[in-house]
């Protein structure tokens, strides 16, 4: 067994001895219990699993554990410690989840895309979105929703 | 007729409602079962409890699957009893057939069942709770309202909180009779409440099955047979057993089951596995024998499901006939969440954790497969990430627990995704054999068949239910064409082959709603109508439905001029309980169809949550474009080919149409909304298609049709 692999995962450092390919979906979710965090394909198709590494919009299924030693990793769960909870808020606000299971994903997304485009355009929304599977058809509102925490919301709200 | 029942302190606390004191009432939704629509004798499934501090629990028997059911039923108690909505906790009853009858979700009937006596148990606490007001303030009951939790005085100014009522409310008889609501006072119900689920949705806490953890468990997953119905000869494990983190290797009755510390280390620990398969009969079968099947089928009369006036062939002299052929393929249910359950078996006991929308169902079998009492079996309802229909069947709950007692450990089973999509049972494949007769001078229909080949759903779970009677499922969406047509013939010709088949969002009203509002754009084509005219003609004795057609047409602005390469098209169907009809906008462009815009108009009575109905109208959609567009389920082999997001591609972001809802004011019946909005959106798609381009699509996907390519991002 390879020597243990640290990471820091919200804010807190972590020290876990696992094979350093195990991708860090199943080490988040298996060995560290942070279940908000969601398998659905594990080959990076549906961005059910995504998490943010130092900021940037990772898929954790394809991630070797390994390539994220060292770096700050958030998920879900995480989220509200950032500044990003406007965008939980947001979801809130429009209702977006139906059976929920893609939204940490679709939120982490969101963040990652707020985070380098405060105030995205519909286009940017959707090109940047378009990574992340909903089977419930939630679309219409996750962009709503970003416009509403980028404070761009067409019409009267908030 | 519902009953409401005040019940007992013994029986409450088996809901975990342990406060003393407490006013705690039941009532039945009945659910209907599916597979012997008999209607169980009286045990509520439903309970309302009111605790010494005031706040109220809400306890449903419905999984939520992200159709908004917990909010919605705990709103029609509410409401009625004038309950304080944010005191209001809504909680799933628990999985005890035994106390609670049995407990199902689908056929969209939730809020329909749950309408009248949930509303009813809520009046009912209203008015025990005003009865013993009146006995605490010493004026008579009819001086006194209830508001949001209190009973108000109005001519002294004084009030008592529900809470305070609640012990003695509970000793009080039950009134005979209460009064429900009139519209004017409804104060929840009809207006976009905020979902009790959504915050836990956004953090990362809604618990899903997939997401449960207990001491000492173990991950697995199974190595199935890839043909349906093959059994296994032999397996050698060494290597799995040798891949770090693999603990056991298992046999269970549906393959073989490695359990680790990890799913990814069962998954590996699966790879290493080598195993012999006899494929059996099924491997035999690939998509083109299935179609031949269907096509060898076809001629077959099959069994009468509807027979009023002239046939197409004995339509009067001078009549045009029409016969076309449509055809669907079939499907995969597909959730996000992939399947899964947590089984932990002991010695003469047994807990289940599952997203399931038939846990009584999973709870019966798993304690006839484990010799054990129901009693002894615990299922603990969670979150559903999609059900779909899926949910509905337990096998995989079951797979869980034979694997639980096969390693004799607490166990997460989980399907991956390829597991998921070429495990499932699907939605069955169909052909239709469509012919009319028309006036030409007239300009009228004369005479309408459908016949319908397909697998049966019920015949194939519960072999000799059907046998040579009327598959009515089947039929369903087919047999009630809802046209003024003076000839209308439909019969059903069962045609099984080795796929597993079930229930997928909207039943069989997917295949023949498509091929219903396909071809009758044709008709109206060759009859020179236009496609909203004709529909309004023939809907005259359904109004309900007709009002969509014309509030959906009024929508998407029917009729203006469009730029080269856009149509509109329009389809309709009521299934259900609700009336839906969908208009669509496409564009198609070098081969590729683009879904711009729906008006999706709807009637489903009266309006719960009017967001809710919203939302799913968006959910309907998307999950009948993807399925439309390019959605299809190849078997090679007897087994299926598709195994990922890339085979088997849901509607992508960037090709998400603008979807707007349209909700009709109607005091009519309730319907459902899970499911109506599914069926009309195909057919609105590819009429619009013909109107774009003149071709028609009259097999689904359209991805696989000539000349067109499915739109890519």
């Amino acid at each position: 067994m390879a020597k243990p692999i640290e990471l820091v995962v919200n804010g807190e450092r972590r020290r876990i001895d696992v094979e350093p390919e195990m991708p860090l979906l199943w080490v988040l979710r298996d060995v560290l219990g942070l279940t908000g965090t969601k398998y659905s394909c594990g080959i990076a198709e549906c961005g059910a699993c995504t998490v943010l590494l130092d900021g940037e919009e990772i898929r954790s299924c394809a991630t070797p554990v390994s390539e994220a030693a060292g770096h700050e990793i958030t998920t879900i769960e995480g989220l509200a410690h950032t500044h990003f909870h406007t965008l939980q808020e947001a979801w809130i606000a429009e209702e977006v989840p139906q059976c929920g299971y893609c939204q940490p994903g679709q939120l982490l997304a969101a963040a990652a895309l707020l985070a380098r485009n405060p105030h995205p355009d519909d286009a940017e929304i959707v090109e940047h979105m378009s990574g992340i599977l909903c089977r419930c058809g939630t679309y219409q509102r996750i962009r709503r929703a970003i416009r509403r925490a980028a404070g761009t919301a067409k019409g009267a709200a908030s | 007729m519902s009953d409401v029942v005040l019940i007992s302190r013994r029986t409450f606390l088996a809901l975990g409602a342990g406060a003393a004191g407490s006013l705690v009432l039941g009532c039945r939704i009945t659910p209907r079962d599916a597979a012997t629509g008999t209607a169980p004798v009286f045990v509520p499934n439903a309970f309302l409890a009111v605790d010494g501090e005031g706040a109220v629990t809400v306890w449903v028997p419905e999984a939520e699957m992200g159709q908004g059911v917990l909010t919605a039923l705990g709103v029609l108690v509410a409401d009625e009893m004038e309950a304080d909505w944010e005191k209001v906790r809504v909680e799933q009853a628990p999985v005890d057939p035994e106390r609670f009858g049995k407990m199902s979700t689908g056929g969209s009937t939730s809020v329909r069942e749950g309408w009248e006596p949930l509303r009813r148990a809520g009046a009912t606490a209203r008015e025990m709770l005003l009865t013993a007001a009146a006995a605490r303030l010493g004026v008579d009951r009819s001086q006194l309202a209830a508001r949001r939790g209190r009973v108000i005085h109005e001519a002294s100014g004084r009030s008592v909180g529900y809470g305070e009522l609640a012990e003695a409310a509970a000793a009080l008889p039950l009134p005979a009779e209460v009064a429900l609501k009139k519209p004017g006072e409804l104060r929840l119900i009809g207006k976009p409440i905020p979902r009790v689920d959504t915050p836990a949705k956004v953090d990362g806490s809604a618990a899903f099955s997939i997401d449960v953890r207990r001491d000492g468990m173990l991950h697995a997953v199974i190595a199935r047979c890839p043909v349906f119905g093959g059994t296994l000869k032999a397996y050698e494990d060494r290597a799995a057993l040798a891949v770090l983190g693999v603990r056991k290797v298992v046999r269970v009755p549906t393959g073989i089951a490695v359990l680790a510390d990890s799913t990814w280390a069962a998954i590996r620990g699966r790879e290493a596995l080598e195993i012999a398969w006899d494929r059996g009969e099924a491997a035999a079968w690939d998509d083109a024998r299935i179609a031949r099947y269907l096509n060898e089928r076809a001629p077959a009369k099959g069994v009468e499901a509807r027979s009023e006036g002239p046939t197409v062939a004995g339509a009067a002299d001078g009549a045009t006939r029409i016969e076309r052929r449509y055809s669907v393929p079939f499907l995969a249910h597909a959730p996000m969440e992939t399947l899964n359950a947590v089984a932990d078996v002991r010695p003469g006991r047994c807990e289940i954790w599952v997203g399931s929308q038939s846990p009584t169902r999973l709870q019966a079998e798993a304690a006839k497969r484990l010799g054990l009492d129901v009693a002894r079996v615990t299922v603990h309802q969670m979150f559903l990430g999609g059900g779909f229909g899926r949910r509905a069947w337990p096998d995989f709950g079951l797979e869980a627990v034979e694997v639980s007692r096969a390693a004799g450990a607490p166990v997460k089973l989980t399907w991956t995704r390829e597991d998921d999509m070429r495990h499932d049972l699907y939605r069955p494949a169909s052909l239709h054999l469509m012919g009319a007769a028309v006036d030409p001078t007239s300009r009228r229909v004369l005479a309408w068949r459908h016949r319908l080949v397909a697998p049966s759903i019920l015949e194939q779970l519960w072999p000799g239910s059907i046998g040579d009677r009327l598959d009515e499922m089947a039929v369903s969406g087919a047999k009630d064409l809802p046209y003024a047509i003076p000839g209308i013939h439909v019969d059903y010709v069962m045609a099984n082959t080795p796929v597993p088949v079930m229930w997928w969002r909207s039943v069989y009203a997917s295949q023949n709603a498509f091929a219903n509002e396909a071809f009758l754009d044709e008709i109206a084509a060759l009859l020179r109508k236009d496609p909203v005219e004709i529909r309004l003609e023939l809907l005259k004795g359904s109004p309900r439905l007709r009002k969509t057609v014309e509030m959906a047409a009024e929508g998407i602005g029917w009729g203006r001029s469009l730029p080269p390469g856009h149509g509109l098209g329009i389809a309709c169907h009521a299934s259900f309980g609700s009336f839906v009809a969908h208009a669509a906008e496409v564009a198609v462009a070098k081969g590729t169809v683009r879904v711009l815009r729906v008006v999706a108009a709807v009637d489903c009575g009266p309006v719960v949550n009017p967001d809710t109905i919203a939302a799913q109208m968006d959910s309907a959609v998307v999950y009948g474009l993807s399925a439309a567009l390019r959605g299809r389920i190849s078997i090679r082999g007897g087994a299926v080919v598709e195994g990922s997001w890339a085979d088997y591609e849901p509607l992508r972001y960037a090709e998400m149409p603008v979807v707007e809802t349209r909700i009709v004011s109607s005091e009519e019946s309730i319907g459902g909304i899970g499911e109506p909005g599914l069926p009309p959106i195909a057919p609105a798609v590819v009429n619009a298609i013909f109107a774009a381009t003149g071709k028609r699509v009259r097999s689904l996907p359209i991805s696989g049709h000539d000349g067109f390519k499915a739109w890519e991002a």
